[in-house]
């Protein structure tokens, strides 16, 4: 699928929704998108990466980086994965530590973790 | 009795577009050995795509133009990728130390996982570095405990 961007309202949710691959070479519009958000207002932000086949180490920087301008704000933010592969690799880096996952953008606009 | 190892040697220009094209060949190499699940493959395609993403970070910082090498090779038991660059090299004891991954104060830092990845996304990790450039070393093992159920 290809790299794309999108950003729609969820009641007081912003829901940034990405797909296809996230590394060096898209990670950049990511980060710009996200940080473009963040600077415009937003509180409660939504990452929807269940359209995400691939993110690396570029792609989980920005997702710390935002968390930490959110948070900073007195925000939330939550990541929503969809299959193994994602959530695999969020938990072995152990950011479900420090992000809150959940499986839908429903769950997390709700507030029920998965 | 063994079979020789298959050796492909590619070079890549320095420049992230040309990421997707490696994982591609990862895969392809690791197709050639069907007792992969796909999860080690795709384990071992995060793994030497860090070690391309930092090849790729090094050529950036030392302005070269040249391009990455890259070097697989399939024996009868193991996998093995060398990413090699031509950067300024890294020496391990000056890297920034990082608060754990499940440390809040991690969210301070947005980089730093690549090497992390690699080291538990592949079986065998070496990294050569010097002021010449660096040669990292990346291997999977090819055996039943891999194997598909």
């Amino acid at each position: 699928m290809e790299f794309g961007v999108t950003v729609a309202s969820f009641g007081e949710w912003d829901v940034l929704t990405v797909t296809g691959e996230i590394d060096m070479a898209t990670a950049p519009r990511f980060r710009q998108r996200l940080l473009a958000l963040i600077s415009g207002g937003a509180q409660n932000l939504v990452i929807d990466l269940s359209g995400v086949d691939y993110i690396d180490s570029t792609g989980l920087g920005v997702l710390m980086g935002g968390a930490k301008r959110v948070r900073s704000a007195g925000g939330d933010i939550r990541l929503v994965t969809a299959g193994p592969r994602l959530a695999d690799l969020i938990e072995l880096t152990r950011l479900d530590r420090v992000l809150d996952v959940y499986d839908s953008v429903s769950a997390a606009t709700e507030g029920s973790s998965s | 009795m063994t079979s020789d190892p298959t050796r492909f040697d590619f070079e890549i220009p320095a420049r992230p577009e040309y990421l997707s094209l490696v994982r591609s060949l990862v895969v392809e190499a690791a197709e050639s050995d069907t007792t992969l699940s796909r999860e080690r493959v795709e384990d071992f395609k995060v793994a030497v795509s860090e070690a391309t993403t930092n090849a790729i970070e090094a050529h950036a910082r030392a302005c070269r133009d040249e391009s990455i090498r890259i070097r697989c090779t399939v024996t009868d038991d193991r996998l093995e990728f060398h990413v090699t660059d031509r950067g300024f090299g890294f020496y391990p004891d000056q890297i920034q130390v990082l608060p754990e991954p499940d440390d809040p104060s991690r969210l301070n830092f947005e980089r730093g996982l690549g090497i992390y990845l690699m080291r538990i996304l592949s079986d065998k990790v070496e990294i050569q570095s010097g002021p010449d450039g660096t040669e990292v070393f990346l291997a999977i093992d090819l055996s039943a405990n891999n194997s598909n159920s």
